[in-house]
């Protein structure tokens, strides 16, 4: 069966760390999101059936930099995340604006707190 | 220089039944670029899973999309059952591998049918649908439903086939596929259709990487990548080989789809073949903590299945993260440069689920 | 160089006639195993509330006090989970879909047999 590993980093590392598994040659397989007391974002790269996630921690106030550099598509994931849970990610390659979904809640998924601020 | 225009396609479109927006900009007749926009039918199921506990989720989670419906209950499970340390039983796994198959089938059918009719050939797209009506004939006999089938659980399986229904199977896969080769022989050699699809939206191998595609658009492009080679339910114990084509045009999405129809019929024989006696399910007790990445092969690509508990019954998060999501920019990539009447037929090539996107 | 390369099949199938059957003049065979919709035993059944908390989509009601069983037809997602849980398996699933509606279906069955034991107190 093949390997799982999951390697929690400081936001701040995310795009070296992203650049060396792209010179590896790892793809990018998923960026996922889950929101708690605060988001926690999985990026995970696949090589060879191995799959390799980077997890950071966030608050929606805390900028992380899209990784749509290296990997042109993740700008899908990003805008979806963006979205989705208000991370507030930045410089994403082609970005929709939060236009992307036809939601009528924003950031629907969002952190619980945040969430009974924005209805304010 | 020509006139820049602004088309914009869907998300009602008389070919394409998918609800995704493309705004189309257009030179004359070529696409110079493809703006997508989705979220026509975004239903949060995945944050459903915070007031469903998880066991019922199991039927939410098939209720993500319509075709890979089992497949999205299988993977939802096998994510559950990998962070409960649940052994499946073998006939369960072998079921599971033999409906997942049959379900490939069945999809590749109907995309089939959705491809002859972009393309304008109406009784090549009855004929792939009077084929594929046998297998959800099948789907009815062994689960009970024709399209959402409820079988999945977490543990196993919920309703066994006895060997009178293996036999029919097997009968049903002789018929299917003496008319299989009789239909697919107009997709690969009919000269009107290679007119539509051969040349038509190429997707070099690096690109494929490059821009993340999976599923039968990378192999159609010469990207070896197939998740059930991970061997997960049974697909370790039967022996096949991806199948891979190098033109990376629609013809050659067309080829490996109807290659891969051939390959499910020889995977359902194997699975029927070696299917072992026993139970089809153990009962499971507890909550689940901890997570898990499922990664399975549904008939248009990887899926991720994301599960994320926290000991109690409610999971925190289930994340799907479907194959046509992740095809969407090799889609847009494809598009420049083709021309306005093609793009139906190039949108299909992926084999769109906009379902399965916006879960 | 191929054209007109489905002929066989059409001639095939103008020979055959139609593969669909005509439906309200022939009735659909169902298999053993179709889930069409939920049916109760209800002289079985003994109020217990499993299925109605069990429910993916809540279609179930139960009420102890009424000795009622309710089911709104079209929330049932035919996935045949009360069916499994119920402990006294009066629940079954038909062959037979409900008839399709504009509004909602709700159907109540009450246990005419303990009410009438209860009048008699």
């Amino acid at each position: 069966m093949a390997q799982q590993i999951i390697n929690t980093i400081l936001p701040d590392a995310l795009l070296a760390q992203t650049q060396q598994l792209k010179n590896d040659g790892y793809r990018l397989a998923a960026i996922s999101c889950t929101s708690k007391d605060d988001l926690e974002l999985t990026y995970s790269f696949d090589k060879d059936y191995d799959l390799m996630s980077l997890r950071l921690h966030v608050t929606p106030d805390d900028a992380v930099e899209s990784i749509s550099g290296i990997y042109a598509f993740a700008f899908l994931y990003e805008n979806e995340i963006r979205e989705l849970f208000g991370a507030k990610i930045i410089n994403i390659s082609l970005d929709f604006n939060d236009n992307l979904y036809k939601t009528t809640v924003k950031t629907p998924f969002g952190v619980k707190k945040k969430e009974a601020n924005d209805g304010e | 220089m020509g006139n820049r225009t602004i088309i914009p396609f869907g998300p009602q479109h008389p070919v394409l039944p998918e609800p995704i927006h493309l705004d189309l900009v257009l030179d004359d007749e070529t696409v110079v670029e493809a703006i997508p926009s989705i979220g026509y039918i975004h239903r949060g199921l995945e944050k459903l899973v915070e007031k469903k506990d998880y066991l019922q989720y199991t039927y939410v989670a098939e209720r993500i999309c319509g075709i890979c419906s089992f497949m999205h209950g299988m993977g939802y499970c096998m994510s559950v059952e990998s962070i409960m340390g649940v052994e499946i039983p073998e006939r369960a796994a072998f079921l599971r591998t033999m409906w997942a198959e049959l379900s490939r089938l069945q999809s590749h059918f109907l995309w089939m049918g959705l491809l002859a009719d972009a393309f304008g050939f109406e009784s090549l797209f009855m004929h792939a649908w009077r084929v594929r009506e046998r297998i959800l004939d099948i789907f009815e006999q062994t689960t009970g439903g024709r399209v959402i089938f409820s079988v999945c659980d977490i543990g196993g399986v919920r309703k066994d086939a006895n060997a009178q229904a293996l036999d029919k199977i097997l009968s049903v896969m002789d018929t299917l596929e003496a008319e299989t080769k009789e239909l697919t022989q107009v997709f690969l050699n009919d000269s009107s259709v290679k007119h539509r699809t051969c040349g038509l939206g190429m997707l070099s191998g690096q690109d494929a990487i490059a821009l993340g595609a999976v599923g039968p658009m990378a192999r159609a492009s010469g990207v070896d990548l197939d998740m059930r080679k991970l061997g997960y339910a049974a697909y370790g114990k039967l022996s096949f080989e991806p199948v891979v084509e190098t033109a990376g045009d629609c013809y050659a999405r067309t080829a490996v789809r109807i290659r891969e129809i051939f390959q499910s019929i020889d995977l359902i024989r194997q699975c029927v073949r070696l299917m072992p006696e026993g139970d089809v399910i153990v009962k499971v007790k507890g909550n689940p903590d901890g997570e898990y990445f499922t990664r399975l092969e549904q008939p248009r690509g990887e899926v991720i299945y994301y599960s994320k508990a926290n000991g109690t019954k409610f999971l925190d998060r289930v994340r799907v993260r479907t194959p046509t999501f992740a095809n969407i920019p090799a889609l847009l990539e494809t598009l420049k440069g083709c021309t306005l009447a093609d793009v139906p037929v190039l949108i299909l090539t992926i084999d769109p689920c906009i379902s399965c996107t916006e879960r | 160089m191929s054209i007109l390369s489905i002929t066989k099949t059409l001639f095939k199938s103008m020979f055959h006639g139609p593969y669909t059957s005509a439906y309200p003049l022939q009735k659909k065979v169902f298999f053993d195993k179709t889930r069409g919709s939920v049916k109760i035993n209800i002289s079985d059944c003994i109020f217990c509330g499993i299925c109605q908390r069990r429910c993916p989509t809540g279609a179930i009601t139960v009420e102890k006090e009424d000795r009622a069983w309710r089911i709104e037809r079209l929330r049932c997602i035919q996935c045949s989970y009360c069916t499994e849980v119920c402990p006294k398996k009066c629940l079954a699933m038909d062959g037979q879909y409900s008839s399709p509606s504009q509004g909602s279906i709700k159907d109540e069955y009450k246990d005419a047999r303990v009410s009438g034991d209860q009048a008699d107190h």
